[in-house]
């Protein structure tokens, strides 16, 4: 769409998203990091491609030869 | 000439403010709250299993559950894997074989793809006789197909290289919202979450936040110095993450609008072609053209581990929705699965 659009239409419409994003609300980064933080952090620990994924549990585990038990 | 001379000004003005807006509420970094964290440990992931069946170039991956996915390749094909025995479920012949994107109904009970056809095909999975069919083909777009996202099963987001995003009915095949306002192709979309709204990234270099009912774009994110070739929400649904060919991965703060980290290292050099965040958001794997897959720890921007075994490019990356293991599709023609 914007190829079919005048150098001025781009511009106009430009301009109109700017007027709408100047009034965004803003969160202080001192709020938003720490909660962002905290979120990646509680669920890191669970997380299988850190924490590893034991062999038992890994439905994806390379078909073993026989098993004697 | 004169006109546009002051819509220039105006605008250069406004940027000038969003700018300074964003630095006055920039208080503190990230970096800043992270200074005492140590960095995640080496991530040292396996190739479980290789996923090979394809005869060209993959474009596109996503998984539908943790143990389904789809795969599309320029061989004219859409593979829907079950990952756990490496056994094709289907094989769909595609009538356009130029595809570039792929995605699965969050139902599990349809797939869609598109590329150089301008048009996104949408295929049952569950049709009556047990034979896969093209459903719909969602046409009007001028451009190519980079991308598509499913809302629903009757609801189903695109990008394109007409630089604009469309929600589309799928039903009665129309444009129920069309998203413009990317000045570049759009080459990437991820939906939210919660489903209200989607993200964009564009040859224009930027990052777009959409709202889908109303159609407005929220927010814009820069930065970039090329294209973004790649880009997924957070698992939080607060911030977003883009992938470009300045070879650099970027974090965005949807609530303090702006920038937060930039994962780069001055020996990598090629562009990025995908990327997942890890089930916490701890990790971002992202696939680069250079064969390889770098893993960051996210909040530390260092790399911690690679995924090297493809013998081309990398050109798509998915994590399971459980988190238990990330899939990697190449220019190779096979797709590995990792943990």
């Amino acid at each position: 769409m914007a190829r079919d659009m005048s150098d001025k239409e781009i511009l106009k419409m430009e301009l109109e998203q700017l007027k709408l994003e100047v009034n965004t609300p803003r969160i202080a980064v001192s709020t938003t990091a720490p909660e962002i933080i905290a979120f990646v952090e509680g669920k890191s620990a669970e997380d299988p491609l850190i924490r590893g994924v034991p062999e038992d549990k890994n439905p994806f585990k390379e078909k073993g030869g026989c098993i004697i038990t | 000439m004169g006109e546009m001379e002051q819509l220039r000004k105006e605008a250069e003005s406004l940027k000038d403010e969003i700018t300074a807006a964003r630095k006055a509420v920039q208080d503190l970094t990230l970096q800043d709250h992270v200074a005492g964290t140590a960095v995640v440990g080496r991530v040292q992931l396996k190739t479980r299993k290789t996923l090979r069946g394809h005869l060209s170039k993959i474009y596109a991956v996503h998984w539908g559950d943790s143990k389904l996915c789809v795969s599309a390749s320029q061989d004219g094909k859409l593979i829907v894997w079950d990952s756990y025995t490496t056994n094709k479920v289907h094989a769909i012949p595609l009538k356009s074989s130029w595809v570039m994107t792929c995605a699965y109904a969050p139902s599990g009970n349809m797939v869609a793809c598109g590329g150089l056809d301008n048009m996104c095909s949408i295929y049952n999975l569950k049709g009556k006789d047990g034979n896969v069919k093209v459903m719909r083909e969602l046409a009007a777009h001028t451009g190519y197909l980079s991308c598509c996202r499913f809302l629903n099963d009757n609801e189903i987001i695109t990008s394109s290289g007409d630089c604009t995003c469309v929600l589309w009915d799928i039903e009665t095949g129309s444009q129920k919202t069309v998203f413009a306002g990317h000045l570049g192709d759009c080459m990437s979309l991820g939906v939210a979450p919660d489903f209200n709204t989607f993200i964009s990234g564009a040859c224009d270099f930027t990052a777009k936040l959409w709202d889908i009912r109303d159609g407005q774009c929220r927010q814009t994110f820069g930065g970039h110095e090329s294209d973004i070739n790649a880009i997924g929400f957070f698992p939080n649904g607060n911030a977003v993450i883009t992938g470009s060919d300045d070879a650099s991965c970027k974090l965005y703060d949807l609530r303090s609008d702006q920038e937060l980290i930039t994962y780069q290292d001055s020996g990598i050099m090629c562009g990025v072609t995908s990327l997942a965040p890890s089930l916490s958001g701890r990790l971002i794997l992202a696939g680069y053209d250079d064969f390889n897959c770098n893993i960051w720890d996210s909040l530390k921007a260092e790399r911690v581990g690679v995924l090297s075994g493809h013998d081309n490019r990398v050109s798509c990356i998915g994590v399971t929705p459980d988190g238990m293991a990330c899939c990697t599709g190449s220019w190779d023609s096979f797709l590995k699965i990792w943990n």
